[in-house]
């Protein structure tokens, strides 16, 4: 029944919008900010599609070995002895793992 | 703005353009009347693009991260060929008689060398390999007297200088172990010494093209001893050189100085400190000043350094993105991007005043053609 379909598509929606509530996503404001930091300060060594620069690209199969809570350390803390530098003075824990898992899943901002 | 494909009859002088990254596209500025000549579209990934002229500056070949090359025609305002010549590119050269455009990759790695004319691939250098299918990360592309490409390789520590004169068999001269992790270099505006900044290491190598025998030799080796190195947020760039008299001014890594070095014997000549990492450190074509811009989280902020007293005569704030400044040729004006609010801010080098802005979609890199006649531009 169609009607069931959309039900459905409801309860999907209503579940993730429970989900975002649960792992406590950034509100919009700062989604919007740091797509934008995504795009183009970390773009400015990944490449502003995240293919590539001096830095690795950050696509779901370059990333799919690791956890969010793993890329989510690299973006927080940097990698020592590689240009990749920490952003904890920037980013809170709350926006490293959304940002992570904005990558693992594939964003093209 | 005049239609695509309208060709202007008038010279090429006073033009350039100006990358908007955004969009993937650029547009053709005049610096007398200040204006927008036209809009040229579909250049493909812009973050981190650069351009060259032709000797005649009517085109402008424009690299592309994505790897694309495009060649403009200024006149008529449109794209008159593009390539995709490598995966992911950092930038580019052309050849001293403007007949050869390198192109350096950061994957595969390699230069790649084309007919300025139509594009075409003559040669291919790839890049010493690092790992299964992996060149070293190629950068600090510059052209040098003789139909040479000079370059530097991240991932293997290595320069290398290549001679064009047989466009088709290149004759490659190899300097290995020169430093960890060179990530971008310049050339004097003579042609004669090659500096390559080092990450991995404090310190910048140089190499003397005149006399290539003697190698490459390590110079401000120890500008940043015994100081805790800060985290980069963007990497400076070496391309746009400050040669002022017989200083040379060059971004630290990971310190908020500017070093300054005698181009006479090459020891360090002082330290300026600064707002934050410096970018570009551009010399006013007088040599009389120097203008700095920064890193994320410095990128809203200018400083101009007076090269005879290395004080900082003016601190300001254009806006968030300062990313790119370019002199007109002889420097009364500079034009400054300011991506965040998608306009190109025009000041006057003697009162240090904005006199004029023109809107672009968030805009990166300047390129006036005057560049078409200067070596390393
Ligand atoms: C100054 C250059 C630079 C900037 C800016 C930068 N990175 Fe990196 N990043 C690197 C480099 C280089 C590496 C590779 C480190 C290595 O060799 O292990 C890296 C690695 C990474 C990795 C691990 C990838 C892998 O496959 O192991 C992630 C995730 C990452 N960066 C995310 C980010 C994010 C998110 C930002 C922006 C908030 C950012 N980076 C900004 C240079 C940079």
């Amino acid at each position: 029944m169609p009607g069931s379909k959309i039900f459905r598509r409801i309860t999907v929606i209503a579940l993730s919008l429970i989900c975002l509530e649960v792992t406590a996503a950034p509100d919009l404001q700062r989604q919007k900010e740091l797509n934008y930091l995504l795009k183009h300060d970390c773009g400015s060594c990944h490449g502003m599609r995240l293919e590539g620069g001096l830095g690795p690209a950050l696509k779901p199969v370059q990333l799919q070995f690791y956890s969010v809570e793993q890329v989510a350390f690299t973006i927080l803390h940097g990698r020592p002895g590689t240009p990749m530098p920490p952003w904890q003075p920037f980013l809170s824990e709350q926006d490293a793992n959304w940002l992570a898992a904005r990558l693992k899943a594939g964003v093209r901002p | 703005m005049t239609h695509a494909g309208e060709c202007l009859v008038r010279g090429t002088g006073d033009l350039g353009v100006v990358i908007e990254r955004g969009a993937g596209s650029l547009v053709v500025v005049d610096t007398t009347k200040h204006t927008s000549l036209f809009q040229v579209k579909g250049l493909g990934d812009l973050s981190h693009a650069s351009a060259v002229y032709s000797r005649d500056a009517r085109y402008a070949y424009i690299f592309g991260r994505d790897g694309g090359l495009s060649k403009i025609d200024l006149l008529c305002g449109i794209l008159v060929k593009r390539v995709v010549q490598g995966g992911n590119s950092i930038g580019g050269a052309i050849s001293q008689n403007g007949r050869l455009i390198a192109v350096s990759n950061y994957e595969p790695g390699g230069v790649k060398v084309f007919s300025a004319d139509d594009l075409e691939l003559v040669a291919d250098i790839p890049a010493t390999r690092i790992s299964k299918g992996k060149g070293s990360k190629t950068v600090g592309l510059v052209d040098a007297p003789g139909q040479r490409f000079v370059f530097s390789l991240f991932d293997s520590g290595e320069i290398w200088v290549a001679d064009l004169s047989n466009p088709r068999s290149p004759a490659i001269q190899r300097f290995r172990n020169i430093g960890r992790q060179p990530y971008d270099a310049l050339i004097s505006p003579d042609g004669r010494y090659y500096i390559a900044g080092l990450f991995g290491e404090d310190g910048l190598v140089l190499l003397d093209l005149w006399h290539p025998k003697q190698g490459a030799r390590r110079i401000l080796d120890h500008y940043g001893k015994g100081e805790q190195k800060l985290p980069v947020y963007k990497m400076p760039h070496l391309e746009g050189w400050a040669f002022a008299g017989e200083r040379a001014f060059l971004p630290a890594v990971g310190h908020h100085e500017v070093l300054v070095v005698n181009s006479r014997d090459w020891r360090e000549a002082g330290r300026i400190q600064v707002h934050g990492q410096p970018i570009f450190v551009m010399a006013r074509p007088d040599g009389r000043q120097i203008w700095v811009n920064f890193a994320f989280p410095n990128n809203d902020t200018i400083q101009v350094i007076n090269t005879e007293t290395l004080k900082i005569i003016k601190t300001f704030k254009p806006g968030k993105g300062a990313l790119h400044m370019e002199f007109t040729p002889r420097g009364e004006e500079v034009w400054i991007s300011v991506r965040d609010q998608d306009r190109v801010k025009i000041y006057d080098t003697h009162s240090l005043e904005l006199i004029d802005s023109l809107p672009a979609d968030k805009p990166s890199g300047i390129f006036f053609t005057a560049r078409a006649h200067k070596t390393g531009l």
